[in-house]
């Protein structure tokens, strides 16, 4: 037999070079982006991406909608903290470094032992469950403040005395550093499971358990362990959570964290690999970047996710994935005009759309701010009628324009995908 | 266990059905098969639709639990055991609608299905590119059911025929020894079913193969033994020319000459 056909020389290249792009990455983007701020964004961003990515083993890889990921994550973290704080006080004999995998184990023994429950069942059951035992959850961290720390949380120092070449953890930059080695592991080991049989089985069992059951293969076993790995997974990236906030409280188990998973995973896009690593970057820069800057952030993330759903169910990814198709072809250059006006229309859609909805926030509860307001350098009144018909025109305008433009894309897209299965068909046939 | 083990453990004797029975609410769809199936034969089993020959097939590859009666796999009871356990005995099913895992490749869909005979069970921390044997199976397979060509076309992009072709492979992936086809030409045309009974034989070499299937002319041309199902009961299990012969057929199923079946279909 020929080996050939599946061991790609080429392809091994490519893989090592991809993957030390990655470590160069997370080595130097702190380099660059070198303020407070950023190196917090970075920090909770590699946190988000083993999160999504651990998530994406249930939702993309095994096809399990679990509305309770938080619980994974959530519970690694006060795990963490509490080993933290006995790292600190001197009784767990562990360096600080390892705390997060004390996470990992909690998140994993947590997933050991609910998971055996949510994935006895598969879709619309297991979603319910998940939800039943997310909010469960939720509801003991409150009632039980001995471990949770009540309202208030739990809260531990992570700095070290005397640190192994001067690491301490004090100065975020460490901790940062320490996230991104974690990070880096966890995205390869999380890698390496799909490419083996376990990961593989998954796949199947997502897309018809049924005849998994006939290979030899029992499907609740493995989407048990599926879950298992992915709570491991969940758990690390929460204990990471602790070490870098060093205070943990309910609502890191709470259906909104979970939620936010959800979303972000499938808007970074569950059905590739390196989707939820989109989602996550776009999480973090959502939840502290776009936050501050407009009170009506979650309108437009509940938009902005609406419009996913309808338009490019696989994400953020897919898009990146179809149009690099487009450019294996050669076809790329021919949408570039389109993807212009696209872009042109629809920020001049935006803008028309944005301007109303700051208003509306404005009317409802910054009133007493005066009546007016600044968006974009622009000053709005909405207590007129001018500011009101002004933003609408502009809206309508970028809408109608979007729209010719969308349907002179859509007649070139299909142009180009026809040409591409007519040049796939005459390629293989060769 | 209503039955003595003595004759089950008869090696000659791949799958054993005893007086078995398969009730719906208060309809008995089975009623009271007995079948003795020699390793290595090749059986047909036909009859009228709605004579409940894929649910038998559902009650011996562990989809249906039986109501009662026993099936015997190599002398060992199976009825009662999850499709997985069963298979995991040397029994593998296909089915009559198509049931493949379409987003994967004709590649994976194989491999998929030879990993758990390999023993390789739930691993991950071994890669898959790194199983020699498990991937060179799948390629055997795929040039088996001729399909090499199609190697990393995803199962829901291949043409009838061919989904028709890897459900094949998917069954007889993991090397069991006993085989049942569920209707494996349905919706075939001529050309293409006459090219698949050839397909069939050649990969079912050695094995014991039940398959229910309407089509007189791949019945005739494939089956050492039918079985005829009328009515959840087996009323002739014989050699081809002995149930042609047979009146209680001919009244009861074949109603007019086969001669005629064969040339106008099914």
């Amino acid at each position: 037999m020929n080996k050939s056909h599946y061991e790609f020389a080429p392809m091994n290249v490519g893989r090592w070079l991809v993957w030390s792009l990655f470590a160069l990455m997370l080595a130097l983007v702190p380099l660059v982006f070198s303020s407070g701020l950023s190196i917090t964004v970075l920090s909770q961003m590699g946190i988000a991406i083993i999160a999504c990515l651990s998530y994406n083993m249930l939702l993309g890889q095994g096809g399990m909608l679990s509305f309770g990921h938080a619980v994974y994550t959530g519970l690694g973290s006060f795990v963490a903290i509490h080993a933290l704080n006995s790292v600190t006080g001197g009784s767990l004999p562990i360096p600080m470094a390892a705390v997060p995998l004390i996470g990992g184990l909690a998140g994993m023994g947590f997933a050991i032992l609910f998971g055996y429950v949510t994935t006895r069942k598969s879709g619309t059951t297991f979603a319910m469950i998940t939800l039943g035992l997310g909010e469960l959850v939720f509801a003991m961290a409150l009632m039980i403040p001995e471990f949770f720390g009540g309202e208030g949380g739990v809260s531990g120092n992570r700095m070290v005395k005397n640190g192994f070449l001067g690491i301490t953890f004090g100065p975020p930059i460490q901790v940062y550093y320490l996230i991104a080695i974690y990070t880096f592991f966890a995205v390869a080991a999380m890698f390496a499971f799909t490419r083996t049989p376990l990961g593989r089985m998954l796949n199947a069992v997502r897309d018809n358990p049924e005849r998994v059951e006939f290979v030899g293969y029992n499907t609740q076993r493995v989407r048990y362990m599926a879950f298992i790995l992915a709570g491991f997974f969940a758990g690390i990236s929460g204990g990471l959570g602790a070490l870098n906030f060093e205070i943990v409280n309910f609502e890191v188990v709470g259906a909104a964290r979970s939620g936010a998973y959800l979303l972000f995973t499938f808007l970074g896009g569950a059905t590739f690999f390196f989707g939820p690593i989109i989602g996550a970057v776009m999480m973090v820069l959502a939840f502290v970047l776009f936050s501050e800057f407009t009170r009506a952030w979650l309108l437009y993330l509940g938009l902005i996710f609406l419009f996913t759903v309808m338009y490019a169910p696989g994400g953020v990814a897919s898009l990146i994935m179809m149009n690099l198709r487009v450019a294996a072809f050669g076809r790329l250059r021919e949408l570039w005009v389109s993807y212009l006006g696209l872009a042109m229309t629809g920020l001049v859609g935006l803008f028309g759309a944005a301007a109303m909805i700051e208003m509306v926030y404005h009317l409802q509860l910054n009133a007493t701010l005066g009546s007016e307001l600044k968006f974009l350098g622009i000053t709005l009144n909405p207590a007129g009628l001018n500011s009101w018909f002004g933003s609408a025109f502009v809206f309508f305008t970028g809408l109608g324009l979007f729209e010719v433009v969308r349907r002179q894309f859509l007649r070139d897209w299909s142009e180009i995908q026809e040409y591409i299965e007519k040049e796939t068909k005459r390629r293989d046939a060769l | 266990m209503n039955a003595s083990r003595s004759s089950g453990a008869n090696p000659a004797i791949a799958l054993e059905l005893k007086d078995l029975r398969k009730s719906f609410g208060k309809t008995e769809i089975i009623r009271g098969i007995n079948l003795a199936v020699t390793s290595g034969e090749r059986v047909a089993i036909i009859g009228p639709n709605g004579a409940g020959k894929s649910t038998l097939f559902n009650l011996i590859s562990g989809r249906f639990e039986p109501t009662s009666g026993d099936v015997l796999l190599n002398g060992q009871r199976i009825n009662g055991k999850k499709p997985y356990e069963i298979n995991r005995l040397g029994l593998s099913r296909s089915f009559q609608i198509t049931n493949i895992f379409p987003k994967l490749s004709v590649f994976e869909n194989l491999r998929c299905s030879v990993l758990w005979s390999l023993g390789y069970k739930y691993t991950f921390f071994k890669f898959l590119a790194n199983l020699d044997d498990a991937n060179d199976r799948a390629e055997e397979l795929m040039e088996m059911i001729k399909l090499d060509k199609k190697r990393d076309v995803l199962g829901m992009n291949l043409t009838y025929a061919e989904q028709r072709a890897l459900e094949i492979g998917i069954t007889i992936a993991g090397g069991a020894g006993v085989i049942l086809l569920d209707e494996p030409t349905a919706g075939m045309s001529r050309s293409e079913t006459t090219r698949f009974i050839k397909l069939i034989k050649d990969v079912t070499v050695g094995k014991t193969l039940l398959t229910v299937e309407h089509d007189m002319g791949v019945v005739f041309g494939l089956a050492d033994k039918i079985a005829v199902v009328v009515y959840g009961e087996v009323i002739a299990f014989d050699v081809p020319e002995a149930v042609r012969a047979d009146q209680r057929v001919q009244e009861a199923y074949l109603g007019s000459p086969v001669a005629d079946q064969q040339t106008g279909g099914h």
